[in-house]
């Protein structure tokens, strides 16, 4: 039996982040709790160089090694240096709120490199295999994450009902891809691709795609498969709700576009219309079941699950403008995401979580600037221009229109104008309300430094979105 | 000798800018500092704009001091810019108004003074750029955006059901938009450009042309506001702090009759005209059902604003008659009287409106009442006061040789030509209006006075004084001598009314 050498190169990040993730776990095992900084530095470094890494080499084309089971190309090169920016925001919006309830531990960073190796393998996989890899060990260090705080009932309860939802979600994949392994005698996507048209068993290659898609639904919390964002969201602290909320997201869509797109982009036919349904009900039930939310957690849950719907959107068209769309969406969507758990984090303290919408009340005296940074982010969420949020909705609702569906534009347009309630409750609050809480906000610099640069950033890229569309047009224009 | 400046980008950017350097005077220890950086701001903004007007074309339809710049370079979205016979005195009106809104709340508004006037700011830039916007995606961005710093205003500085009235103005405005956001889209992909002046040339079948009509009619509507979907107005402007009343009635309201000029009429034609039988209705209800609703109102504020709903029905109605009085007379040149006489109604109510709303703010600092039960006799204790007073009501009543009169004027002397029964109903407004203004005049400024209060009223100051006075001179020039207006429009009204009449329907 012979075995040659894989080529290494085009998964070098990947191999990097791996070692650095058993080297940092190591050296934990030998740090005190006061010397806990230098995990935190060490993680830090680590997707630094990783960003580094991937932004030097960046893809012309479109590499693959591993007997053709992972794949390196524009997207995943893009998708993966956003995942190494969220993870990096993630870990410093984070540090000060662990330190404060004694879960400053190893583990969590630790944990949160595996979850972000488990995003960098779903980016890239070519292989059901390989995504089923991939989306395994993003979700087992979620599930960790998630119950790291046990002492919380809230947490632990999430937690549950994470793994339980998150396992049959896995098995629903896996089942999916079954079938159509049986149909096709092959896990790599490419053949499938290929073998899709010719083939007489459409039935059940439908069958398997409408598994695939209900994986997908659930781990990505499109309605109906929505049921544990809520509660995760709620009852994990809320540093871990960031990292799950941000870029996971990115990850799901990679392997959306893997699966649908360059796997099963011959029954676009049928994903289209299932996409279609969940995508509405994506957006009227999370639009409209946020308005009764009073936790401000569970409002921007829900409001996830709407954005999922207008991620959907994009991805449906079909056409490469539309997966742009849809990239580009849900980069925007993770930026202001992580400046609205960031805002969260911001006001809390030890033994308070901030997480009721009444606590952000008279913001606006306590801290013009932050709600000012509060105010982008809502408004821009709701898609009021001039921030990225717009442009998000505007690019989609763009390509909808292109591929003649004006009536489902209609419809996403009002589910965001139903949206733009809650949003503007949160402004209402911080802006025309006195304030209930009127103790200091008292963060450390690095993480308010970041936190008005994430704010600014909705507002700078809302302003001059012409780069970043580029970009994800030039990143999916091959596909 | 300053066509070669960027002058439309100033007038947008200058005050954004500006009110974002007043953000960073902070607290309102530093609130002087904060008023007078405003003023300043506004002040320059209003000089920039001056040479929009001295060195404007008069002969051509087309669109002058324009800049273009691309934006987003992969959509053919352009930053471009320019404006022509009807957008220009609507940017100098907003640059004017700003400037007396900013003198309006000087010693008004004590809390949060920086946010306050920077609002002001950042939203006068924003509908100077809806006004010089020539490219459908950077006009969206200018025409939600400013809708944010209403938001806050209202909310923040409003009366005591603010939050109510705050948030149905957001969702209603909102609204209406993103249905216009959808056409937009489609027209793009229809003209493949979103240059505005492309989608005029555009050829469009009879239903998508109903249909984006329909979708315009959405946005534009509810911002004029027509009836029925006016019901956002009363609220808003009774809860807004004095300062947000009159930019929302001086200016905020003619962007929608701006949007139909700019949008409506010359991109759907056809479309506007089969359904201009409804505007007419819409416009004819607004006059003279409003009209009604205003003459019981117990709210001084509410009054005005009922009247401005009634007022703009004027401007809508002379929009819509065109086609009729072209069928009726084969000429331009009545139904390009209506359609003048709907700008010049424009203008002169964002004077008249404004100076009203201010001069129940003056009352309304002194008494902290609006209710008109609560005055009477007040021409005893403020004398000066009253007169202005009495020449804004006599303005809004359409008194000729004020302003008022000349954009009603013209609108009734051109339905004539269309319909006599259209000219009859809106000439009921003359009763109607000098019935509902000149009653609260009586009621609040003459008459014995009415309890201890307004007895120990103080006349105005000298800042108060001046602000009316600016108006109350602007009221009447234009009213005396409106031929300088005119002839800016005459030629971009006739071009309008060129698209207005060429079927685009594809044959």
């Amino acid at each position: 039996m012979n075995f040659t050498m894989p080529n290494i190169a085009p998964a070098l990040p990947e191999i990097f982040i791996l070692s650095m993730a058993c080297l940092i776990l190591v050296v934990d095992l030998f740090l005190q709790d006061r010397q806990r900084v230098i995990t935190y530095l060490l993680t830090q470094l680590t997707l630094v160089v990783g960003f580094v890494l991937v932004v030097m080499d960046f893809s012309q084309g479109r590499v693959l090694t591993f007997s053709d089971t992972f794949v390196r190309d524009p997207m995943a090169d893009i998708l993966k240096a956003c995942i190494f920016i969220a993870g990096f925001v993630t870990f410093t919006y984070s540090r000060d709120y662990l330190q404060r309830r004694q879960i400053y531990k190893g583990e969590f960073f630790v944990l949160g490199l595996f979850a972000i190796l488990g995003m960098m393998i779903l980016t890239s996989a070519h292989n059901f295999l390989t995504i089923y890899l991939g989306l395994e060990l993003l979700s087992l260090s979620l599930y960790a994450m998630v119950a790291m705080q046990r002492d919380s009932v809230t947490a632990s309860e999430a937690a549950m009902k994470y793994f339980i939802l998150g396992a049959i979600a896995s098995g629903m994949l896996l089942y999916g891809i079954s079938m159509i392994y049986g149909v096709t005698g092959t896990l790599d996507l490419a053949e499938v691709a290929q073998q899709i048209p010719g083939s007489e068993k459409q039935l059940l290659l439908t069958f398997g795609l409408v598994f695939l898609i209900v994986g997908i639904a659930f781990k990505l919390g499109a309605v109906p498969f929505h049921m544990w964002v809520p509660d995760v969201y709620h009852g994990a602290a809320t540093p871990t709700t960031l990292f799950i909320g941000s870029a996971p997201k990115i990850a799901a869509f990679a392997m959306l576009m893997r699966l649908l797109v360059d796997g099963l982009g011959g029954l676009h036919a049928q994903w289209q219309d299932i996409l279609v349904i969940l995508a509405v009900l994506s957006m009227g039930v999370g639009n409209i079941v946020a308005i009764a939310q009073s936790n401000i957690k569970r409002m921007l849950a829900y409001s996830t699950i709407s954005h999922v719907g207008f991620l959907l959107l994009g991805v449906l068209t079909g056409t490469a403008e539309g997966y742009a769309a849809a990239m580009f969406y849900t980069l925007s969507y993770v930026l202001m995401t992580l400046g609205g758990f960031g805002m969260i984090i911001l006001l809390s303290r030890e033994g308070f979580e901030a997480d009721k919408l009444d606590d952000f009340k008279g913001l606006n005296q306590r801290s013009p600037w932050f709600a000012f940074m509060m105010l982008i982010v809502m408004f821009s969420m709701a898609g009021v221009p001039p921030f990225i949020g717009f442009w998000a909705k505007l690019s989609v609702l763009k390509e909808i229109v292109a591929a003649d569906m004006v009536w489902l534009a209609v419809v996403a347009v009002i589910f965001s104008i139903i949206g733009a309630f809650y949003y503007l409750r949160v402004i209402r609050l911080m802006y025309f309300d006195k304030p209930q809480d009127t103790s200091r906000l008292e963060m450390s610099l690095d993480m308010r430094l970041l936190l008005s640069a994430n704010g600014l950033s909705v507002l700078l890229i809302g302003v001059f979105p012409g780069t970043l569309m580029a970009l994800c047009l030039a990143a999916l224009s091959g596909a | 000798m300053f066509s070669d400046w960027p002058l439309l980008s100033l007038v947008i950017w200058t005050p954004i800018l500006g009110g974002l350097l007043v953000l960073t005077t902070g607290s309102d220890k530093q609130a002087p500092l904060a008023r007078l950086t405003a003023l300043f701001w506004s002040v320059v903004t209003f000089l920039i704009s001056i040479p929009l007007y001295t060195d404007f074309e008069t002969g051509t339809a087309a669109m002058q001091f324009t800049e273009r710049h691309e934006w987003i370079g992969s959509w053919g979205v352009f930053y471009h810019l320019g404006v022509d016979g009807i957008s220009m005195p609507l940017i100098l009106l907003t640059t004017f108004m700003t400037v007396l809104v900013v003198i309006a709340g000087w010693e008004v508004i004590k809390e949060r003074v920086a946010q306050y006037m920077s609002a002001f700011l950042i939203m006068e830039g924003l509908m100077n750029g809806v006004f010089a916007a020539l490219d459908a995606a950077l006009f969206y961005v200018f025409w939600e955006a400013m809708l944010i710093p209403m938001f806050i205003i209202i909310g923040v500085w409003g009366g005591p059901n603010r939050i109510y009235a705050t948030i149905k103005f957001f969702l209603y405005t909102f609204f209406g938009s993103v249905f216009m956001l959808v056409a937009l889209l489609y027209l793009y992909f229809q003209s493949d450009s979103f240059a505005i002046l492309d989608f005029h040339q555009q050829a469009l079948g009879m239903t998508p042309q109903l249909l984006i009509f329909l979708a315009f009619l959405v946005a534009f509507a509810v911002k004029v506001p027509m009836w029925p979907v006016h019901t956002w107005l009363p609220d808003a402007h009774v809860e807004a702090p004095t300062g947000g009343s009159v930019i929302l009635a001086a200016i905020m309201l003619k962007l929608g009759a701006y949007g139909f000029l700019r949008f409506s009429l010359p991109i759907t034609p056809d479309a506007s005209q089969e359904l201009a039988w409804l505007m007419i209705t819409l416009s004819l209800i607004a006059v003279v059902y409003i009209g009604f609703v205003a003459l019981v109102q117990q709210d001084m504020k509410k009054l005005i604003a009922y009247s401005s709903i009634s007022h703009m029905g004027f401007v809508t109605l002379g929009f819509f008659i065109a086609w009729q009085i072209y069928a009726n007379t084969g000429s331009y040149e009545g139904a390009a009287m209506g359609i003048s006489g709907g700008i010049v109604q424009m203008i002169s109510h964002g004077f008249i409106s404004g100076a009203m709303f201010l001069c129940v703010g003056v009352l309304y600092d002194r008494l902290h009442s609006r209710e008109i039960n609560d005055y009477g006799g007040v021409v005893n204790t403020m004398p000066v006061f009253a007169a202005f007073m009495v020449l804004f009501a006599m303005a809004n009543a359409g008194l000729p040789g004020t302003s008022g009169f000349v954009g009603e004027f013209m609108v009734i002397l051109s339905s004539f030509k269309a319909n006599f029964w259209y000219a009859f109903l809106a000439a009921l407004t003359l009763i109607l209006g000098a019935a509902y203004t000149l009653w609260m005049v009586k009621r609040v400024i003459f008459g014995a006075v009415a309890n201890d209060k307004v007895a120990a009223l103080q006349d105005i100051g000298r800042r108060e004084f001046l602000i009316l006075a600016i108006l109350a001179v602007a009221v009447l020039l234009l009213g005396i001598w409106p031929a300088p207006l005119l002839e800016v429009m005459d030629a971009s009204v006739e071009n309008l009314l060129l698209h207005m009449t060429q079927s685009k329907v594809i044959p």
